[in-house]
């Protein structure tokens, strides 16, 4: 278990253990407030989120035993609100090689902030199907949010400044603040 | 009472002689030369060149019938500005320039605008269709001396070997716009590998030297006088050269755009450099220099081309060809160097005065007793070209945001100043 | 990218850019509900001086699917076709908030001398016989797709035809050598341009000396009246020269690509059906139409990549 530390001035709000630990504890509680694993879908939001889906859904495996939860992967760059604003660089591309329609798909993010990706990820759903309904999960959840959406699964509640860069993968979460002297 | 004019401290430039003098002029003649002179009007002419006027052999003044790009008054005062006191007037209008009512048409404008001499030439073949002669010695007889069909070559080789003969007995010079029409068909631009990367139906060079060749041999065997208009390429000037050498009574002109332009502007998809015939290569370009300093070569000639905004705003391949010339020709002529001041003189006076048949009054030496047909040019001043300044009632100027080099400061026709300090006086 | 008018003003990157964006664009043509909003509010008008159903209703489609608005103006042959009233027609166009032009005229040049009376980016449609932009990266993006290739470098492609004429073929002769393909031209000396030796490709006169060595057979279109013109003899004679026939197809490798930008002129450059070869891709050339012109669309007005951009 090493700690590493990103550069200049980051800090370590996750260890790579409390990821794991979060993502395991986060597969307990979607069985659970599913009442199983039933028209269960996991659906990772490019490119941050498609890891921790993987993850996700391989501890259900092993807590369900004998059942594969249907994974894919959401591009929503071009389900964006700010198109035309800024530039868009596209993700990898969208994979859901499943029918949605009926099924509980659960979302699922690294970090949480504005809101507006899981707005443009729900609108991108909608391509493939209707499902029976939608829940969030997401490994850290920022705060600042500019849209009424709320997590269902939260790995941890981080408060951050705007300014802060927030980057979370296998080896921990790390919290930069303002990076380069942004407002 | 006319006034008398002097135009002071200018370089009289004659074939003989070159030096600082005053010029007098009084009623229509050069009265004096000679220092310290005094007149009602003084024309300063420190630091320029005085030589007699320009004389282009090759203008589309558009009237009658395409008023709208150019009449003879705003032509005129285009080559007034230009440093031009005689205009060939090219008889491509509408009717066109076959008839004695249209020629003295013609000649009237121009006495009436009183800029230049406006010289109508006359079509070679009637209604320039190139299938039976016009009534050459009607308008020779008055006063035409210069036929063409500009706009068009003569295509059907009979019918000009009995146009050059005919010509021969009238003492007239025939004028040839040498491009073989079947192989021009749709054509935009010089066939050259930029018209391949562009899609664009090329104008081949031979279409041009396969006229000028025949043209030459024509005149081998009836021994009429041939001007070839606009030469474009470098196999042109070849031919020319070696007829010049058998002592065939050929001349040639060249235009200024050809002198300085080459095919590659057309990658811009400007159709104001799509001309007839086209810029064609360095190459060329550079041949047809070479021509003009070993005398094969005689005179620069404009090609004058008016066209109305809208005709130049369309695409490509449906814009009419032409540029205009008329205020631009020594600037560009003198920015592109190589030719000394003589030669510059002689290539837009003295010899097209004499091609046109108007050396009795145009492109003299100025001596005390001749017609005051003069031009006072600073060699050396730069300027840019900004169309919507122009004389001319069109725009259609290839050079715009370019410097040339040379401008007119004055201009004296028949003892008038018809252009003082740059600007047209009517 | 302000506008797409030419290959060579596209560029290396410009190419490998717009062939990576199809991909997405290919994923969401596969969803139930192929449609994003990623052009709402955006303006694309079709002015089609040439009549090309098939081109425009690919665009037209891109443009929905990407949930812009679009307008289609049926130029006649008339006026606006002699290109009187060309520049009063893009202005008006312009001022009722159109965000992109996509254009086709029998004139080289035209999306060029529009870029002057408009700010709205411009999509080049086909342009005379001097670009079709669009068609080259539906063709790359073809070859990609079969091919699973990135790059060219390798792959000896042959474009059969009417050379001369052809916009699709100067668009893809720059397409493909950018890419890295070694590409040879086949046509009668009379179906090529005058003077094609600063071109990067080789030049034949006789298909069946490299037909088995290619490995995508790109076939053109003649048009009759290249007869009437002189460029060939007889249809009948180009046919036996050049056209597609059954024997030619038993001589292309195994693994090569027979393609078409259609319309195909049945019977003279093609002879047999194209879905009678077992290597056509021109079916996958008319599908992919849409996701490359989304993709099009999409760089040109939503990727952000013209921001403060110039052209």
């Amino acid at each position: 278990m090493n700690k590493s530390v990103s550069s200049g001035s980051s800090r370590e709000a996750m260890t790579s253990a409390d990821v794991r630990r979060a993502i395991v504890r986060i597969a307990h509680e979607i069985v659970e407030r599913n009442h199983g694993v039933d028209g269960l879908a996991i659906v990772g939001l490019q490119r941050g989120g498609t890891w921790i889906a993987e993850e996700i859904s391989a501890q259900i495996n092993h807590i369900e035993k004998e059942v594969k939860v249907p994974v894919g992967a959401l591009d929503v760059s071009l389900h964006r609100d700010d198109i035309g604003m800024r530039p868009v660089s596209l993700g990898a591309i969208s994979n859901i090689p499943f029918d949605l329609s009926g099924a509980t798909v659960v979302l699922v993010d690294d970090v949480l902030y504005t809101g507006r990706t899981v707005r443009a990820a729900m609108e991108g759903l909608n391509n493939y199907g209707r499902p029976r309904a939608v829940q969030l999960a997401v490994l850290v959840d920022r705060g600042h949010r500019e849209l009424p959406i709320r997590p269902d699964f939260v790995g941890k509640n981080l408060p951050t400044h705007r300014a802060d860069e927030v980057s979370a993968t296998r080896d921990g979460v790390y919290v930069t603040p303002n990076p380069e002297g942004k407002s | 009472m006319s006034k008398s004019i002097v135009i002071k401290g200018g370089t009289v430039i004659n074939r003989n002689s070159q030096e600082i003098v005053d010029v007098k002029i009084e009623h229509d003649c050069v009265a004096e030369i000679g220092k310290n002179l005094k007149g009602d009007i003084q024309l300063d002419a420190s630091g320029c060149i005085v030589s007699s006027g320009f004389v282009d052999l090759h203008a589309h003044l558009r009237e009658p019938g395409k008023e709208e790009a150019e009449t003879i008054e705003t032509g005129s005062r285009a080559g007034a500005l230009g440093g031009y006191t005689a205009l060939v007037a090219m008889p491509n209008t509408d009717p066109p320039q076959d008839s004695v009512a249209v020629i003295d048409f013609v000649r009237e404008q121009g006495k009436r605008a009183g800029l230049v001499d406006v010289v109508p030439s006359g079509c070679i073949t009637l209604g320039r269709h190139g299938e039976s002669l016009a009534p050459m010695a009607e308008l020779a007889n008055a006063g035409v001396t210069l036929f063409t069909d500009d706009g068009n070559g003569v295509q059907d080789a009979a019918l000009m070997r009995r146009a050059l003969e005919y010509a021969k007995g009238l003492g007239i010079t025939l004028a040839q716009h040498c491009e073989v029409a079947e192989l021009t068909k749709g054509a935009v631009m010089n066939e050259c590998s930029c018209c391949t990367d562009l899609g664009l139906p090329g104008w081949p060079a031979i279409a041009e030297e396969l006229m000028v060749f025949r043209d030459i041999e024509l005149v081998r065997i009836t021994g009429a006088a041939m001007h070839f208009l606009h030469l474009s390429t470098m196999r042109s000037v070849d031919l020319v050269r070696a007829a010049k050498l058998d002592g065939l009574p050929i001349t040639a002109e060249v235009t200024p755009h050809h002198l300085s332009l080459t095919q590659e502007l057309l990658a811009s998809y400007n159709p104001v450099f799509k001309v007839n015939p086209p810029l064609r290569s360095i190459e060329d370009v550079r041949a047809l220099k070479a021509g003009l300093l070993d005398g094969t070569i005689d005179a620069i000639a404009t090609d004058h081309a008016p066209h109305p905004r809208r005709d130049k705003e369309m695409s490509l391949d449906m814009a009419p060809p032409g540029m205009l010339g008329l205020e631009t020709a020594l600037g560009v002529v003198l920015a592109e160097g190589g030719c000394e001041i003589r030669n510059v003189v002689a290539m837009m006076s003295w010899n097209p005065a004499k091609i046109a048949r108007i050396d009795a009054e145009h492109g003299r030496d100025v001596v005390a007793g001749v017609k005051a047909n003069l031009c006072v040019f600073d060699p050396e001043l730069t300027w840019s070209v900004d169309p919507e300044r122009l004389a001319s009632k069109s725009i259609n100027t290839p050079y715009v945001g370019r410097t040339l080099r040379g401008r007119v400061r004055h201009t004296i026709f028949r003892g008038t100043a018809t252009v003082i300090d740059g600007q047209a006086q009517k | 990218m302000k506008h797409l008018r030419s290959i060579d003003e596209l560029g290396l990157d410009g190419l490998t850019g717009l062939l990576q964006l199809t991909d997405h664009m290919a994923e969401i043509n596969q969803r139930p509900v192929p449609k994003v909003p990623a052009l709402r509010g955006r303006t694309v008008a079709s002015l089609f001086f040439e009549d090309s159903t098939r081109t425009r209703l690919s665009f037209e489609t891109a443009a929905k699917r990407l949930s812009a608005d679009t307008m289609t103006f049926n130029v006649s042959t008339s006026s606006v076709n002699k290109g009187e009233s060309l520049r009063d027609t893009v202005a008006t166009i312009t001022d009722m908030g159109v965000d992109a032009f996509v254009v086709r005229h029998k004139s080289v040049g035209i999306p060029w001398q529009i870029s002057q009376w408009t700010t709205a980016s411009i999509i080049n449609a086909g342009d005379g016989a001097h670009q079709h932009p669009t068609q080259a990266l539906v063709d790359c993006y073809t070859i990609r797709e079969a091919t699973h290739a990135q790059n060219f470098s390798g792959m000896k492609i042959a474009i059969v035809g009417d050379i001369k004429h052809s916009r699709v073929a100067r668009s893809n002769i720059q397409a493909f050598t950018l890419l890295g393909a070694s590409v040879v031209l086949v046509a009668p000396p009379t179906l090529l341009p005058p003077d094609v030796s600063h071109w990067p490709v080789g030049i034949s006169h006789k298909l069946d000396e490299i037909i088995d060595k290619v490995d995508v057979l790109y076939m053109l279109r003649l048009q009759s009246e290249r007869m009437a013109q002189g460029h060939v003899p007889t249809l009948r004679e180009y046919s036996e020269q050049y056209g597609l026939t059954q024997k030619r197809v038993m001589a292309l490798k195994s693994d090569a690509i027979v393609m078409h930008p259609g319309p195909m002129n049945r019977g003279v450059e093609m002879q047999i059906d194209p879905s009678d070869v077992k290597n056509s891709l021109i079916h996958r050339q008319v599908a992919n139409g849409v996701s490359v012109r989304m993709a099009v669309l999409f760089e040109l007005l939503g990727s952000g990549s013209s921001l403060g951009g110039q052209a």
